[in-house]
């Protein structure tokens, strides 16, 4: 394996800039990201800002790893143009997240030491400001201020934005606004003064701001797409990284008339979830690994019972506790296998931080709708990272679902109709009152050990699931050729990347990011891969989960390929492209 | 609370029970419990229909399909997190759950603590037989220490719970006490319970006729309690702490307001949400 710190020589971000703020816990790095990527929300670009930072709540290690462009990021590149550390503290704790390179810049503060040797190998320039002696220059203001004006200059951000991205963050008073506002300005000039200038590439100005851009985390996104679907009830456990999307619904479910309860545990979550779904309103909860783990027996309920619910899983490394703020694509097969019994559900993957949004408001749509259960499989990536955005598209509007009418003649729960799907009465409702049961039951919902009521209620359940036409959205599907790269969720973008560098080359290939992983869409993949002879599979675990999930349920082509490794690191799209390349040589040979 | 004081004269006990023949061993006590809950049902008087029975597993956990209200018989120990989620999400309905003392007190103990704690407005009914009956006699939280069984030869050795203690420490808003024997009795305690604002917890004492035979005698010493009920959770303690286990009525009715989250009058649609992303 290479030295991740270097940078892969392709380039670090091409068509825009890739900067790294450091510093310890609570030194402001966040914020000063944060305000970056507003400000060059303001001056009419895209951006993405990726969060990492240790089990610390302060005083720890933390960076924001941003990447500006003049259209979408929704993946980091392979290195990083600047690095500015406000301190030290830790850096060789995340140093592997800031790979830097040949003509990469690293700014430090000479009062905090040299910079760290890991990076000696780089041959990244090292320019030093005494950012800490500048901000105490100015009474009242803040390091990370001179940080982000340095920034700013260096990405060739105007300097209003990054002063109007101030103001708009306004949580303190004006003198203290006053005294920020300064810090910027003097930070933006020291940048301005170096002799050689600090050559990494400037953000293009961009012609017109497109209308309707946001700026927002996959977290917050995939609470909108849920509240869009029309789920009205939560109930949730804090857990790392899943917790932003309850903090964000608890206020904007009570705006809407709905719900959020703080559960005792995950096994109360999933219960209560169901509770409220079984009384019709349609009601989701989000997690991480250990606690979807915790939600098994009470999904396979929902499974059984034939009780929609919502089940966002915010992936993190695993197993147990694992690496609790980093991101890993590990939960797949749980996901898509990890119930006692023959229990089908729906597994979605939202593909960027937009499409957490319009994915989990189709989950919605698609547990109500079906009557089943849906796992949304995000991850820390996508949950954490905030992202300037066109508004993501609605998958829709509201979920539906088959409810019975008031004394509907001879009601039967469980009826074994064509589709699989059917009525399901809500309490309040007259004449159809039923017991909703994990017990095996009959199509009237009695409970029945019978070999004929078991057969004919698995039948039932998995054809729902299976005769549904899910449409064109169960895949993005890009390209042409006779070679396919496979992926699915957060990864897509990375791949998407490499993909394209590879057809720059010459490569003809065709990208498929699968978004619904069950059920599987056996007929749908076979088309997709009509014509193609070779097929690579990539995904972020150790196990080749998806890898071993498709030989499982698709004809592939002769002798498939796999691209996997475990977080925390991201997949780099340089990485992929040496791995498309190799593989793609391979194919050579064979042939 | 809701309009769970409306009596009406259409109905009777025999209006809340399903045709579904029950799977309990003759002269089990769940039997008169299922008749003292339909019985108190026809005395609040709303429909079948709106009234919903949440369970989990076990011998008593089977009540909610041999009434005619909606049922949920979910997975063991969940019952009160099912029940917590279906009234929140649904205020209009009267909510009972029913179970056991295992499901309650040992795989559902957590629950049984957030739910005293958060008070929302259920009415929670367990039949206690200090035994695991489905699964064929082993001790549960209440069971004695040196009862012997395969599971524990010559007894867990282990203090037995205290549930109504508990359940005034953690916070429920009504506890009292029942006897399946005395269906009547039963039945006025399950309606005062209903009535009662916030989280009321019944334990009723239902005998298993097959695995704690001995239960039998109950009926000759459960004995009504001698004192009124208080408002006073300290009292209330002392008092169930220092009872033989016997004593049956109300033993504590409290003044907490139960948890409902506010429900604006008028919503905001969806795409005022997203002002807040809006460039």
């Amino acid at each position: 394996m290479s030295d991740p710190t270097i940078a892969d020589a392709a380039g670090c971000a091409p068509q825009g800039v890739a900067i790294a703020l450091a510093g310890s816990g609570g030194s402001g790095v966040m914020t000063a990201g944060t305000l970056l990527l507003a400000a060059a929300a303001k001056a009419g670009s895209y951006g993405l800002m990726v969060r990492t930072s240790g089990p610390q709540i302060r005083g720890g290690e933390a960076a924001a790893l941003l990447r500006l462009a003049h259209r979408p990021v929704d993946t980091l590149g392979d290195g990083f143009d600047l690095l500015l550390a406000i301190d030290w503290s830790n850096i060789h704790r995340f140093a592997d997240e800031v790979p830097l390179g040949a003509n990469s810049v690293i700014v430090g503060d000479p009062d905090a030491g040299d910079p760290p040797e890991i990076y000696a190998g780089s041959g990244a320039r090292y320019v030093a400001v005494a950012m800490k002696k500048m901000a105490k220059a100015i009474a009242g203001s803040w390091v990370n201020m001179i940080a982000l004006g340095l920034a700013g200059a260096a990405a060739g951000l105007p300097r209003s934005a990054l002063e109007e991205a101030v103001r708009a963050d306004g949580k303190r008073g004006d003198a203290a606004l006053a005294a920020n506002l300064a810090a910027l300005g003097a930070g933006y000039a020291a940048a301005s003064g170096f002799e050689p200038p600090l050559a990494i590439p400037h953000l293009p100005r961009a012609a017109a701001a497109r209308p309707d851009r946001w700026l927002i985390s996959g977290n917050e996104a995939a609470g909108v797409g849920a509240i869009r679907g029309g789920v009205r009830f939560v109930a949730a456990y804090p857990i790392t990284p899943a917790t932003e999307m309850l903090e964000w619904m608890a206020p904007a479910l009570a705006k809407v008339g709905g719900t959020l309860l703080q559960a005792e545990d995950e096994l109360a979550s999933i219960n209560m979830i169901i509770g409220g779904a079984y009384g019709g309103v349609p009601s989701l909860t989000a997690t991480a690994g250990p606690g979807l783990a915790l939600m098994a027996e009470g999904i396979g309920l929902a499974v059984a019972s034939e009780t929609p619910v919502v089940i966002v899983d915010v992936m993190r490394g695993g197993p147990s506790t694992g690496i609790p703020a980093k991101s890993e694509q590990s939960d797949l097969s749980f996901a898509v296998s990890g119930l006692h019994g023959d229990a089908p559900r729906l597994v979605l993957a939202p593909t960027s931080i937009a499409d957490c949004a319009t994915t989990t408001q189709w989950a919605v749509q698609l547990a109500e709708a079906l009557q089943a259960p849906a796992i949304v499989l995000s991850d820390q990536f996508l949950g954490q990272s905030r992202a300037v955005i066109d508004r993501p598209a609605d998958a829709g509007g509201v979920a539906e679902r088959l409810i019975a009418a008031a004394h509907a003649p001879d009601y039967q729960r469980y009826l074994n109709t064509e589709s699989g799907i059917s009525p399901m009465a809500i309490p309040g409702t007259p004449g159809v009152a039923y017991t909703a049961d994990g017990l095996e039951h009959t199509q009237a919902a009695v409970p029945s050990s019978a070999a004929r009521d078991h057969r004919l209620q698995l039948d039932k359940r998995s054809r729902k699931l299976d005769r549904y036409d899910y449409g064109d959205r169960w895949a993005d599907i890009e390209g042409d050729g006779d070679a396919a790269v496979i992926t699915f969720g957060s990864t897509t973008a990375a791949v998407r990347e490499a993909v394209a560098r590879a057809r720059a080359q010459g490569h003809r290939l065709k990208l498929i990011a699968m978004r619904l992983l069950a059920p599987a869409q056996t007929e749908r993949l076979a088309a997709a891969l009509a014509g193609v002879r070779r097929v690579i599979v990539v995904e972020q675990n150790h196990g080749a989960q998806l890898y071993r999930y498709l030989r499982g349920h698709f004809d592939l082509p002769a002798r498939p390929a796999s691209f996997h490794r475990p977080g925390p690191l991201p997949l780099r799209p340089g990485e992929l492209q040496r791995a498309l390349a190799d593989w793609s040589s391979e194919g050579s040979a064979a042939a | 609370m809701n309009d769970v004081g409306v009596h009406s004269a259409a109905l009777a006990p025999a209006s809340f029970r399903s045709a579904i023949k029950p799977i309990w061993c003759p002269g089990c006590g769940d039997f008169s419990v299922l008749s003292a809950i339909t019985k108190a049902l026809a005395m609040i008087g709303r429909p079948p229909h709106e009234v919903a029975v949440v369970s989990g597993i076990g011998c008593s956990s089977r009540i909610p399909a041999y009434t005619s209200c909606y049922g949920l018989h979910g997975v063991h120990g969940r019952a009160l997190a099912a029940a917590t989620g279906l009234k929140v999400a649904r205020p209009d309905l009267t909510v009972l759950v029913t179970g056991g003392d295992g499901d309650g007190y040992s795989i559902g103990g957590n629950h049984f603590l957030h739910a005293c704690r958060r008070n929302v407005d259920l009415t929670y009914i367990v039949m206690d037989n200090h035994v695991y009956g489905m699964t064929k006699g082993q001790p549960s939280p209440t069971t004695e220490p040196d009862w012997d069984s395969k599971l524990a030869p010559g007894g867990t050795k282990i203090r037995v719970f205290h549930p109504l203690v508990v359940a005034l420490a953690a916070g429920a808003n009504f506890v009292a006490r029942a006897f399946s024997g005395d269906p009547n009795g039963a039945a006025a305690l399950i309606a005062q319970a209903i009535r009662h604002p916030g989280f009321s917890f019944i334990e009723i004492l239902s005998p298993c006729v097959t695995f704690r035979p001995e239960q039998k005698e109950w009926k000759t010493q459960v004995h009504a309690s001698p004192v009124e009920a208080t408002d006073d959770p300290v009292r209330a303690a002392r008092r169930v702490m220092t009872d033989d286990g016997l004593n049956v009525g109300v033993l504590y009715a409290g003044k907490r307001a139960p948890y409902l989250p506010e429900r604006r009058a008028s919503t905001a649609a969806v795409t005022e949400l997203e002002a807040e992303f809006r460039l």
